[in-house]
């Protein structure tokens, strides 16, 4: 449905989308994973014909976005980071614009109904934008992007800013549209994409560095010789007795009195080993009782990190050496 | 085009933009109607027009500095960029509501010909010469603050600078006086717009003026259009 070939933008000197080169098949949620600056928004704004790449291609559908903008941008809905909302205008009048905009043939007082209905908006259907909160601001924004029943939606970054109750329904709104829509949302979010995406692509300076089925890529990711422990129990006996554990490397104290008596300690075992049935058994054996054990979560500089130096895609040799040691020196 | 067009006229009249503007328009127009034939007794609009051209060298900015500028600022320009209408179609569709808004305060002069009218006999050629030579300089004055408005996220700049091409269109015509005569003043005196309004006040109605003033406009769309397809390429 969509497919991206050996994109390049370049800013001047900054190259800002490097090569980039990836299929989004029909009916899929694409995931698209980096931090701030690393060419997401940049990528999209070319899938979407804002921008217009250095060199590459893009094709939605078979079309190519440079070649015949009009037919290609038929197929596509675009949230982009900022929602593209006339403040001045009411949820309804914004809607009905973009319905004359995008030249819809669909029926026009059903088709808006439907979408307000989906995303939750009917009841402030008539409140000017400029003074809805930001949560149903993005929500118009989505609602925007659905107008015309595109086949392809590109969503950049569409939880943002969002309350914690919001954020749960924009995910399953967006599972829900995956199953009759070709969708690519961008995220700083490992959890969120995993959350929601069938594949995630993870991009870092404008190259892609991972492209794989979400499962197996967090599963890669995993992190369980990294450990956040909570005992009862005095802190130092216990941190001398996880220390003793053979492929244990740290164990630092994080904070005391959690609750009385309770502290959290942070442990790092030697990559590749498990100990987390050891920690039980010892803390079980002493009488410290476990009151939580957790993998440590993984930033997404760490996935950087993890996928150059562990090299578990093979694609280490893509990563510019100043990242791996300016990373190396945040350890 | 017809979505946009809609959209920006309407956005006029939810703001006070619209209304500060035909009610400028229209206080200025009336006080030369007042000061250059009520007042003198003469039927005689040609001197009102003549001014009407500083009154909307200045004003006329206010009119256009939003229209791309602010879509720019909004983002909103995301939306209107990735829809799929041409750029073209987005141009003409915000120059038409801007010059809608213009041709809404031109449109007071034929009523204070039909008002002198009750009272006098008058020629009404001059007044639609004069109403139409308006519209024409009006399109210009537009559109040119519309590629104004399009270099840049600023209203105040966009207004500014549409207000600095205008008032160098003015200038223009002192500058070729002051001209040797030669190869220069020949081309520079061929593109005076300020001339060619006069010529239209005076009476001097002629289909190169005409023609002129439409090729003016369309060079200025054409070039708006051009800014904006370059922003995509930066």
């Amino acid at each position: 449905m969509i497919e991206v070939q050996n994109l390049t933008k370049r800013y001047g000197a900054k190259l800002a989308v490097d090569r980039v080169s990836f299929k989004v098949n029909e009916s899929e949620i694409l995931g698209f994973l980096g931090p701030n600056g690393a060419g997401k928004t940049t990528t999209m704004n070319i899938l979407t014909g804002y921008l217009s790449s250095t060199d590459g291609k893009a094709l939605i559908n078979g079309i190519d976005i440079l070649e015949e903008p009009l037919k290609a941008k038929k197929l596509i809905g675009y949230l982009p980071e900022q929602p593209p909302l006339y403040l001045d205008m009411t949820v309804e009048e914004y809607l009905k614009f973009v319905y004359r905009l995008k030249k819809c043939k669909l029926p026009i007082n059903s088709h808006l109904k439907e979408i307000c209905e989906l995303v939750k908006i009917t009841d402030v259907k008539k409140r000017v934008i400029k003074n809805l909160s930001k949560g149903y601001k993005q929500r118009v924004g989505v609602a925007q992007a659905l107008v015309g029943n595109p086949p392809v939606l590109i969503l950049d970054e569409p939880t943002v800013g969002l309350d914690p109750k919001q954020i749960i329904e924009i995910r399953t709104l967006i599972k829900k549209l995956g199953k009759n829509h070709t969708v690519i949302l961008s995220s700083h979010i490992l959890s969120e994409v995993q959350a929601v995406c069938d594949r995630i692509v993870i991009i870092n300076r404008g190259r892609i560095v991972a492209d794989d089925n979400s499962e197996r890529l967090v599963q890669n990711l995993s992190n369980d010789h990294k450990l956040i422990v909570r005992a009862e129990g005095n802190p130092n006996e216990i941190k001398k007795l996880l220390s003793s554990i053979p492929d244990m490397r740290e164990v630092r104290i994080n904070r005391e009195n959690i609750e009385p008596g309770v502290a959290e300690f942070y442990l790092n075992a030697k990559e590749g080993s498990d100990v987390r049935r050891e920690v039980s058994k010892r803390l079980a054996s002493r009488n410290f009782p476990l009151l939580m054990m957790k993998s440590s979560e993984l930033t997404l500089e760490e996935i950087f990190l993890k996928i150059t130096t562990g090299d578990i895609y093979g694609h280490a040799d893509k990563i510019e050496a100043g990242m791996d040691t300016r990373l190396a020196g945040k350890e | 085009m017809l979505a946009i067009f809609r959209r920006e006229l309407k956005a006029y009249f939810t703001s006070p933009l619209g209304y500060v503007f035909l009610a400028i328009f229209y206080a200025f127009a009336g006080l030369f109607f007042w000061l250059f034939a009520l007042d003198i007794g003469s039927t005689d609009l040609s001197t009102a027009f003549l001014m009407m051209f500083l009154v909307l060298m200045v004003f006329v900015p206010l009119l256009t500095m939003r229209l791309l500028a602010d879509d720019k600022k909004q983002k909103t320009d995301q939306l209107t960029l990735t829809a799929p209408v041409s750029l073209f179609s987005i141009v003409f569709g915000k120059f038409l509501s801007a010059y809608v808004i213009f041709v809404a305060g031109v449109a007071v002069f034929p009523v204070f010909g039909f008002v002198m009218s009750i009272f006098a006999k008058i020629s009404w050629l001059p007044i639609w010469g004069n109403t139409v030579g308006l519209l024409l300089l009006g399109g210009i004055f537009v559109s040119s603050g519309l590629f104004v408005s399009a270099l840049t996220e600023n209203q105040m700049i966009a207004a500014i600078g549409s207000f600095f091409i205008n008032l160098m269109i003015m200038l223009l015509d002192t500058l070729v006086n002051q001209l040797p005569s030669g190869f220069f003043r020949t081309v520079l005196g061929s593109i005076s717009i300020y001339s060619r309004y006069i010529e239209i006040t005076n009476g001097i109605f002629s289909l190169s003026s005409v023609l002129f003033f439409l090729s003016v406009i369309g060079i200025f769309l054409f070039l708006t259009v051009r800014v904006l397809e370059k922003k995509r390429w930066a």
